[in-house]
């Protein structure tokens, strides 16, 4: 008899509280830059596309919903030929984007992506690249990696030394 | 048996072996770089260290080399030692040092043995401040790309390629931490197995130049078990598909043929499957149709008309049967010229009803003198030249043996033969790539070989035939081909069909016979044109030339040829004069060539990439290969729009077979020679021992629900396979499966082809099940020896003429492989092959027009210098498409 009373009045009490619901979509929530939402795929600080073509995203997918094509521009930089991910599958997990290696795809604080018709939630890669380099400022994976691409040749990184000159026997 | 007591558990082990190839045949995990099965141990890396104890109390141990030390008896070793895992860390962690941060954008990734033994041995973060050592990268040729940044200096490129493939166009460079393995300028590499280098070389290095044009990592390939089709001795291969096209070719280990190693034509030869050229859509005189019409017109002419079958060498056993049902027996004809069949028949006869068996390759890799007659075998069948480039190493190697250096320590092994080499002959019509290692060369006319060969016939047993009227040069040099055949203990002789010519096959049975006589353990290896060229004559089947006479007598009227381009197995006049007169030219085939050209009736047929087929191989080995994809488009396999015509046609019998199996099993009950060949793979309804089917995908594959999306959001059903017992999905079993259907090779933490291993009995030696195939001839040691009677007359040169024979490119001769992009930039121009005497005779320098006339055909081509060719003789480069077909050797009347 008690326990009922006391429930009634805790109860009673919550409508005193400050409310929990939001207004959605009048009101909007704050989502910190954590917010794992819509995939986009990003540029690096050169406005280069990021994305090498190197498939692991789609091999972390647990729902195999994203699908590429690498290929190599005249310089041997490598970027895909066509990105896309299927939303209607994607789970938002985040895989992708711990997988890679470059920075390239990144989830953000967006959800807002709901369609009437699901062949809409197939993004391909003109919807998915964006113009800025997304949480990862500085990084560019070329100035790291050992291939050569236009404007930059063998030993110019940072990390590099010159190209070795294979007639020489000098210490 | 022995005992070898590992981290103090003691295992079973054959003694002899290396430690390294002991643990790892014991399906231990232990790291390593610089040893290969094939190419033994060196040392180099130091990767493979484990410690190896004096006995049980001690304690303290020694690191050693497990490539460089045999294992032996009650030794004690550890792979967990402290001592030892942290050496192993320390190498992979020095390794590391220069290498590039190229995982993402290199081809090698995913598949990449130094990922491998890294992540094996645990390495994960880099404590090197300092900066990384580069290099300049080579163009290396339309196969192999070049990346030498990746490069941990194990040496197993040089290794292959040089020591193992007799390149010389390929080493390494500078020195100490600074060494370069390319070329001394860039250039494409020369050797023919230079593909195998993407293999070999553990990193990223040298990879397949052709799958970067469309790179698709292993994990994302659907893949099937397959057969080579660019030449007969049906070398196993994994073809690899992604978005619907053929992406990438790779060895598929077989113990008894090809091992860890393929040719350049049958890696890169792949391209035509994706070609322009490619029949795709069913074409009913000139307007493309659907599958219903098509097979509704065929069924309609063939109830109103006389037809006739042509099949063909390369196609399948089911393709070739199917089409012998449909048209009957009597109407099948063979779709390659009479010589040709007759040459295929021959080699069919000594191979079934000579007392001598064929070895397979690997046993040609054993043996210990070789003679060739005839063959330039690096370009008819490359594989068999790198194992005849092994067998020469024999001989010398018992002087290792003797002084108890085992055959893997491979360092002291070739310090010991240096350059010593067994005895190789090598009788052919012009230069081999064989040459520099050949005891001795053999340069003639076809007939003049042929005399060579029953002379040392002759020589070894009285009773062969005696050749009359032999020079003196020619008689001891067949002294000393005999004392070397004599000497050895396992001599092979080789031959074929590239001659053209049946006395020089005849010679080479004759020499295997009487070296049987003698009780010699001798094999003979014939090699013949196309993939299934054995399977064909073993199935039967009339001349062409018959086909070409029931037109013209009006006996048919309608034809339907099976993959063949009927302009490669007889003359333009004559193969026009046969087209024209028939009312109606049915065409199934995959790719469009002058036959096709004129066909009323055009059907796409799937290549080896859509099909599923039985070939037999030159060694009698009936070989299954399996689809690799199902085609968007209305292609399939040859035989079942043969089925679906006899079907529609109401053929009684054809109606009663539903898919491969039927068929196969129908030909293993009705033809006596093809006894067995159901027996080659698994029934289709076989399922795994948890009852799924063998995943043609990694369980990595990505993709799934995206690659299609852009079509239709709601995936398809995946396609089903009614033809065997694997799926075209990742869904499935992931044990092993059985030997001829294994479609990729994987192991956890064994990503690259390295995972093999864990697909060996022991490593090294045959599948788990045994080497897949059938062997369908195994002779009788105790047939009677009837030697071959029919001695040439002595050739003899001709003024103003000269004997024609073939010559042949690897890259170019044989019709598939030369549609492929990669290839086709490696085949020559055509030219003529004379000696430099007959040409200055007919004042005529290298590179200058030589015009002359084969029957009716004319000829206008460049003079090619040739300073061993015999004179009177001259070469003509068959098979290449600016040089038209002619029945060969003939004689050709020079132009003035
Ligand atoms: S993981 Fe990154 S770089 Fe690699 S394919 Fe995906 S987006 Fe591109
Ligand atoms: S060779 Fe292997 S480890 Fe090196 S970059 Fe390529 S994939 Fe990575
Ligand atoms: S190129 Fe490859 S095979 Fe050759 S030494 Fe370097 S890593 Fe080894
Ligand atoms: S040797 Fe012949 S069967 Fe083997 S890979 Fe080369 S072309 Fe193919
Ligand atoms: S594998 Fe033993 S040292 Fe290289």
């Amino acid at each position: 008899m008690f326990s009922i009373v006391r429930s009634l009045w805790i109860t009673f009490l919550h409508m005193f509280h400050k409310r929990e619901t939001v207004q959605y979509p009048e009101q909007k929530n704050k989502l910190t830059t954590r917010w794992r939402g819509r995939i986009v795929l990003t540029r690096d600080p050169d406005m280069g596309e990021r994305c090498v073509g190197c498939y692991l995203c789609a091999a972390a997918c647990p729902v195999d919903c994203i699908s590429l094509q690498a290929t190599e521009d005249e310089s041997g930089r490598r970027y895909p030929e066509f990105f896309r991910i299927n939303f209607s599958r994607c789970i938002f997990c985040g895989f992708c984007e711990e997988a890679c290696p470059t920075y390239a795809i990144q989830l953000i604080p967006d959800f807002e992506m709901s369609e009437y018709n699901r062949q809409n939630l197939v993004y391909e890669k003109n919807e998915l690249l964006i113009d800025g380099p997304g949480k990862h400022p500085g990084y560019n994976f070329y100035n790291i990696a050992g291939v050569a691409i236009s404007g930059k040749g063998k030993g110019e990184n940072d990390n590099e030394m010159p190209p070795i000159d294979t007639k020489s026997l000098l210490p | 048996m022995a005992t070898l007591y590992i981290d103090n558990k003691p295992h079973e082990i054959k003694p002899g072996n290396s430690l390294l190839e002991t643990c790892l045949s014991l399906g231990f995990d232990l790291p390593y770089f610089c040893w290969h099965p094939a190419l033994g141990s060196v040392g180099a890396c130091r990767q493979c260290a484990v410690k190896v104890f004096k006995d049980a109390d001690d304690k303290k141990g020694r690191l050693m080399m497990s490539c460089m030390e045999p294992a032996t008896d009650n030794q004690r070793i550890s792979i967990l030692d402290k001592d030892a895992v942290e050496f192993r860390a320390g190498v992979i962690e020095w390794l590391m040092t220069n290498h590039p941060h190229d995982c993402p954008v290199c081809d090698e990734g995913g598949s990449c043995h130094l990922q491998d033994m890294t992540v094996m041995t645990g390495h994960a973060y880099r404590r090197f401040q300092y900066k990384k050592r580069t290099h300049l990268n080579q163009n290396l040729g339309p196969f192999i790309n070049h990346e030498m940044n990746r490069c941990i200096q194990c040496y197993r490129c040089v290794r292959f390629y040089n020591d193992y493939a007799g390149g010389t166009d390929f080493g390494v460079f500078a020195s100490k931490a600074n060494v370069y393995f390319g070329r001394h300028e860039e250039g494409t590499l020369e050797s023919e197995f230079s593909g195998n280098l993407a293999e070999v070389c553990p990193t990223g290095v040298f990879t397949d130049k052709t799958l970067k044009q469309h790179y698709t990592r292993k994990w994302d390939l659907t893949m099937s078990p397959s057969i080579c089709q660019h030449c007969s001795l049906g070398c196993n291969i994994i073809a690899g598909e992604r978005y619907g096209d053929l992406r990438m070719i790779t060895n598929r280990y077989h113990g008894e043929i090809n091992g860890y190693f393929i040719c350049d034509r049958g890696r890169y030869g792949y391209e035509f499957v994706n070609s322009e050229g490619r029949i795709r859509q069913p074409i009913l005189h000139q307007h493309v149709v659907d599958r219903e019409k098509i097979l509704t017109e065929v069924s309609v002419l063939l109830k109103n008309s006389k037809v006739i079958g042509i099949g063909s060498p390369r196609a399948s056993l089911q393709s070739n049967f199917v089409l012998k049902e449909l048209v009957g027996k009597a109407h099948f004809y063979q779709g390659v010229s009479t010589r040709e069949q007759s040459m295929d028949e021959l080699a069919l006869a000594i191979l079934k009803d000579g007392p001598v068996r064929t070895p397979s390759m690997k046993e040609v890799e054993e043996a210990d003198a070789v003679l060739i007659l005839g063959e330039d075998l690096t370009n008819t069948a490359p594989m068999l030249a790198l194992a005849i480039r092994q067998s020469i190493r024999q001989e010398p190697m018992k002087e290792a043996a003797k002084i108890s250096i085992p055959p893997w320590n491979d360092a002291a092994v070739r310090e010991v033969i240096q350059d010593k080499k067994g005895p190789l002959y090598v009788a052919t019509v012009a230069e081999t790539k064989l040459d520099d290692v050949a005891t001795s060369t053999y340069r003639a006319a076809p007939e003049e070989m042929a005399r060579l060969g029953f002379a040392v016939a002759h020589l070894l047993d009285q009773t062969a035939p005696e050749v009359i009227g032999l020079n003196e040069a020619d008689l001891a040099l067949a002294n000393r081909i005999v004392h070397s055949l004599l000497s050895a203990e396992r001599p092979v002789i080789i031959s074929g069909s590239s001659c053209q010519s049946e006395s020089v096959m005849k010679a080479a049975a004759n020499v295997s016979w009487a070296l049987h006589k003698k009780n010699k353990n001798v094999g003979i290896v014939l090699t013949v044109p196309e993939c299934n060229s054995l399977g064909l004559a073993m199935m039967g089947g009339n001349p062409m030339e018959a086909a070409f006479q029931a037109v013209e007598n009006g006996e048919a009227d309608t034809v339907i040829i099976m993959e063949n381009d009927l302009y490669r197995h007889s003359s333009k006049t004559v193969a026009d004069k046969f087209i024209s007169r028939c009312k109606n030219v049915i065409v199934l085939d995959h790719s469009h060539h002058a036959t096709s050209a004129n066909a009323h009736v055009l059907i796409p047929a799937g290549t080896f990439a859509e099909a599923d087929g039985t070939l037999v191989n030159n060694e009698g080995r009936a070989q299954r290969f399996f689809q690799v994809q199902e085609s968007a488009n209305t292609i399939k396999e040859s035989w079942r729009w043969l089925l679906d015509i006899g079907a529609a046609s109401d053929n009684a019998r054809i109606k009663q077979w539903k898919n491969f199996d039927d068929i196969t099993v129908t030909i293993a009950n009705e033809e006596k020679l093809f006894n067995g060949i159901d027996k080659v793979s698994p029934p289709s309804d076989q399922r795994m021992a948890d009852g799924q089917r063998v995943p043609r995908q990694p369980h990595r594959y990505s993709g799934r629900t995206s690659m299609l999306a852009n079509v239709n959001v709601s995936e398809p059903k995946p396609p089903e396979d009614y033809d065997s017992g694997m799926s075209y999905t990742m869904e499935g079993s992931r044990t092993l499966p059985p030997s001829s259907m294994i479609p990729f090779f994987w192991s956890p933490g064994w990503n690259s082809v390295q995972s093999v291993n864990k697909y060996q009995k022991e490593v090294g030696t045959a599948l788990r099940d045994g080497d897949p195939g059938v062997r369908l001839l195994e002779t009788n040691s105790d047939s009677p020896v009837d030697y071959f009677k029919e001695i040439p007359e002595k050739f003899r040169a001709i003024k103003n003429q000269l004997w024609i024979v073939s010559v042949y490119h690897i890259f170019g001769s044989e019709e598939l492989s030369a549609k492929s992009a990669s290839v086709a930039q490696r085949v020559p121009g055509s030219y003529l092959l004379i000696h430099r005497n007959d040409s200055e005779a007919l004042k005529l320098t290298e590179g200058e027009i030589i015009e002359f006339q084969i029957k009716e055909q004319q000829y206008r081509l460049p003079i090619k210098w040739s300073d061993s060719i015999a004179q009177g003789t001259a070469g003509l480069p068959i098979g290449l498409n600016s040089v038209p077909y002619v029945d060969l050797p003939a004689w050709g009347i020079l132009k003035k």
